[in-house]
């Protein structure tokens, strides 16, 4: 909106083990860059009044929730909003607590960047293991280290070097490219938003000065157009003209640009037409790119409907019942081979049955456990899935919409897993070759 | 545009554009919760973002309490025939003449008596999924909410067992009985709303609008003073929102900013009389829109209450 330059959105979530500091330091950096206002200030101080014995507590900021201010812990993701002259941001505060390992995926797995906490004195410990990998699981491409509570260990560059260095041993196992260190107290609020004078020897930016600059241009996928058809955009309006013959394929495009004119694949058909019509609310478009949401016209009349996809050409997408994936399982009841689930992934939901474990992570060395007996909640492992109907799909390296999918137990509904997509063997190879009729 | 790049208004639109279709494609009968809020107002934009050139594939339904501000109502109900979209409207009075809800002795706001109301509407018209316009800036138990909030066959919340959201990858699945609420603004703050209607050029009723009106003060609040009572043969509905003797009243310049029903809107100083003004006084606030609210000073965690007992 703001006249030339476009204002960047990032989206960032805390995580680490319990009480390392997370909801702080979040209170803290929406304190120090002015972002509360002076009715949440005046609840905060209320507060503090009755159970901080006068001490403010920047937690109860994020700890919106009853249970949550009487243990003092997060149990679920609370979202804020905050801006700068620089940027906007999208916060997640996300629980340490291993039990909410659930929440925490889900307020990391919209995330750009990932900011890992550490206590200092306690150093890396199993949690702090498993929300890396996660991190790195999900792809989420920045990550900061955020070694806090150098007040209670006198600042020490000592003990901060040594923290960063556990780091560095295993942090080349995983996917993270870009990683930033900061040693800081959220309770103080040394490097958060200010520089801190305790540390002299650290000569990178604060926080929030990160925040403002890290380079997330581009985190979309241009590559390879994926439309999932999400919604069939039939007027029921027989006398206009314009409006009676229109078929629409309404949809939110995974990756990818498409133009009109260009020639389409829907699968799992494998028919072949041509862009007629970009059309959204606002007129229609020559073209448009990821993650817009549009409305497309073919050519053809082809038979198309919700889950179907519309891909280009130039890179497609596998197509298949066998799949072979990662999952994070979220739920007290393990994951059971031969057991069957619902399975979600884009907009086609199928009935899907694990047919192997291959292998768990022991989050403790990343060393991988082949053929468990099953995955128990908050474990992360492999698996081998058939589902009913075949899934059009990517890696989710490659891209994160179409190489994504969550398994849903039935009878309860209950969400159970969180799964990412290995990349297909081969590109589908479509029976017709020939443009519909 | 030869950049691919969407701005972060664009790239909210499309979040909530998927999420309304998601909604249509995987419920039997949504409604579209729609008061002529703010809020509500950016829901439709987007609705018709969404469906059209179809129509919008559910109705609209707004639980009236009877304190609403009747600027309020024209609006809504205007915008809803411009739409071609099927209005329900139940109301608070109703449900207490026929006994399915009962005012707390004493209580003036009607703020709670919604709930039942929402959840007789939900049973009468066997709605499964009702689209809000919710925002989790607005309140930090809101903060916590899912885009897709699972309600029990009861209409209750459950925040420390909520489901899982991973990506834009939601869960709509339930077993009778059970409703979900969406809120596709979710991730929007008050001047992303205000910023959208300027760009989208939508018409909010007028009362946002700075003009001259008689409040009183009560509890830090200017309160409206509300419309004079004719129908006789009926009990005052504002009974208990009028100035007391001790509470004069004044003529001021001023708007709402939030809007509840005339007993819990506190009327904000304001010469605001066009959209810009309003988002020049919201970048340079000093409180949040809820802190207007009379209802969410009730206590730390009045919102939570109200939500875990079946609220929007
Ligand atoms: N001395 C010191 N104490 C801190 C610092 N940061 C946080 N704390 C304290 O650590 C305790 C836990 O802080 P929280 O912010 O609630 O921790 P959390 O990581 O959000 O905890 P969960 O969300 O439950 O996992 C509180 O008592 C804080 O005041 C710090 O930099 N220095
Ligand atoms: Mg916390």
């Amino acid at each position: 909106m703001s006249a030339n330059h476009p204002i960047e959105l990032l989206r960032f979530n805390t995580c680490g083990s319990v009480d390392d500091g997370k909801s702080t330091l979040i209170g803290r950096l929406l304190y120090d860059s002015k972002s509360l206002m002076e009715d949440q200030i005046e609840a905060l101080e209320r507060s503090a009044d009755i159970t901080g014995g006068g001490q403010i507590n920047l937690a109860n900021l994020t700890d919106g929730l009853r249970a949550e201010r009487e243990q003092g812990i997060t149990i679920d993701v609370a979202y804020r909003y905050f801006a700068t002259p620089r940027r906007k941001f999208i916060v997640a505060d996300t629980p340490g607590h291993v039990q909410y390992t659930r929440n925490m995926v889900t307020g990391a797995s919209t995330a750009n960047l990932s900011i890992v906490l550490v206590d200092a004195r306690l150093g890396v410990i199993e949690q702090s293991r498993r929300h890396t990998y996660i991190a790195s699981l999900l792809r989420i491409p920045h990550l900061v280290i955020a070694i806090n509570k150098m007040d209670l260990v006198d600042w020490s560059e000592e003990r901060y070097l040594e923290i960063r260095a556990e780091f560095e041993k295993f942090l080349p196992l995983l996917d993270i490219k870009d990683v930033k260190f900061i040693p800081l107290s959220a309770l103080n609020g040394d490097n958060v938003v200010e520089p801190s004078k305790h540390t002299p020897w650290y000569v990178g930016p604060t926080l929030l000065g990160h925040l403002e600059t890290v380079h997330i241009a581009s985190d979309w996928n241009l590559n390879g157009f994926r439309l999932p058809v999400q919604w069939v955009n039939r007027p029921n309006n027989p006398t206009n003209k314009e409006l009676h013959d229109f078929r629409g394929l309404s949809g939110q495009i995974g990756s990818g640009i498409v133009k009109v004119g260009q020639k389409v694949m829907v699968l799992p058909s494998g028919m072949k037409s041509t862009v007629k019509e970009i059309w959204t609310y606002d007129g229609k478009l020559q073209e448009a790119f990821c993650p817009q949401s549009i409305t497309i016209q073919l050519e053809h009349d082809l038979d198309i409907s919700r889950g179907d996809m519309v891909v280009g050409l130039d890179v497609l997408p596998g197509m298949g019942t066998e799949l072979h994936a990662k999952v994070c399982w979220m739920n007290q009841r393990p994951l059971q081979r031969g057991k069957k689930y619902f399975l979600k992934h884009a907009t086609q939901s199928v009935q899907a049955v694990v047919t192997s474990i291959d292998s768990r992570i022991n989050i403790n060395n990343y060393d991988v456990q082949p053929e468990p007996a099953e995955l128990a909640l908050n474990d992360i492992g492999e698996i081998r899935i058939k589902t009913a109907k075949p899934l059009i799909y990517d890696g989710y390296a490659t891209n994160r919409l179409t190489g994504s999918f969550i398994l849903i137990e039935q009878g309860t509904n209950a969400t159970v897993a969180a799964g990412m997509l290995q990349p297909p063997l081969e590109a589908v190879k479509p029976e017709y070759n020939d443009f519909a009729i | 545009m030869s950049s691919y790049h969407l701005d972060h208004l664009q790239y909210l639109e499309t979040e909530a554009i998927h999420i309304m279709r998601e909604v249509a494609a995987e419920f039997e009968r949504p409604a579209l919760l729609f008061s002529g809020g703010k809020d509500s107002i950016c829901l439709l934009r987007l609705a018709e973002k969404a469906f059209r050139p179809s129509d919008i594939p559910m109705p609209f339904l707004n639980v009236e309490t009877g304190h609403e501000f009747p600027e309020l109502l024209e609006f809504r109900d205007r915008r809803a025939k411009q739409l071609g979209a099927k209005l329900i409207v139940r109301t608070v009075d109703q449900a207490i003449a026929n006994g399915t809800a009962t005012p707390a002795p004493g209580e003036v706001s009607r703020n709670k008596l919604q709930i039942p109301v929402l959840l007789g509407a939900i049973e009468e018209f066997r709605f499964d999924c009702a689209i809000g316009g919710a925002r989790r800036d607005e309140e930090k138990a809101r903060a916590k909410e899912r885009f897709f909030s699972f309600r029990d066959a009861f209409g209750q919340w459950d925040p420390k067992n909520q489901r899982p959201e991973i990506w834009n990858v939601y869960n709509g699945r339930l077993n009778q009985g059970e409703n979900m609420r969406v809120f596709p603004l979710s991730n929007w703050t008050e001047m992303d709303v205000w910023e959208y209607i300027r760009q989208e050029k939508l018409e909010v009723p007028n009362i946002y609008f700075s003009h001259t009106r008689d409040v009183f003060r009560r509890g830090g609040q200017l309160l409206p003073v509300p419309p004079p009572h004719t129908d006789a043969s009926k009990p005052d509905p504002f009974a208990g929102g009028r100035p007391k003797p001790n509470e004069p009243i004044q003529s001021m310049v001023c708007r709402v900013r939030t809007i509840a029903d005339m007993i819990s809107t506190g009327m904000i100083d304001s010469p605001a009389i066009t959209v810009d003004d309003i988002i020049g006084e919201v970048a340079a606030a000093r409180v949040t829109e809820r802190g207007t609210r009379a209802d969410d000073k009730a206590s730390e965690a009045a919102m939570e209450d109200r939500k875990k007992a079946g609220y929007f």
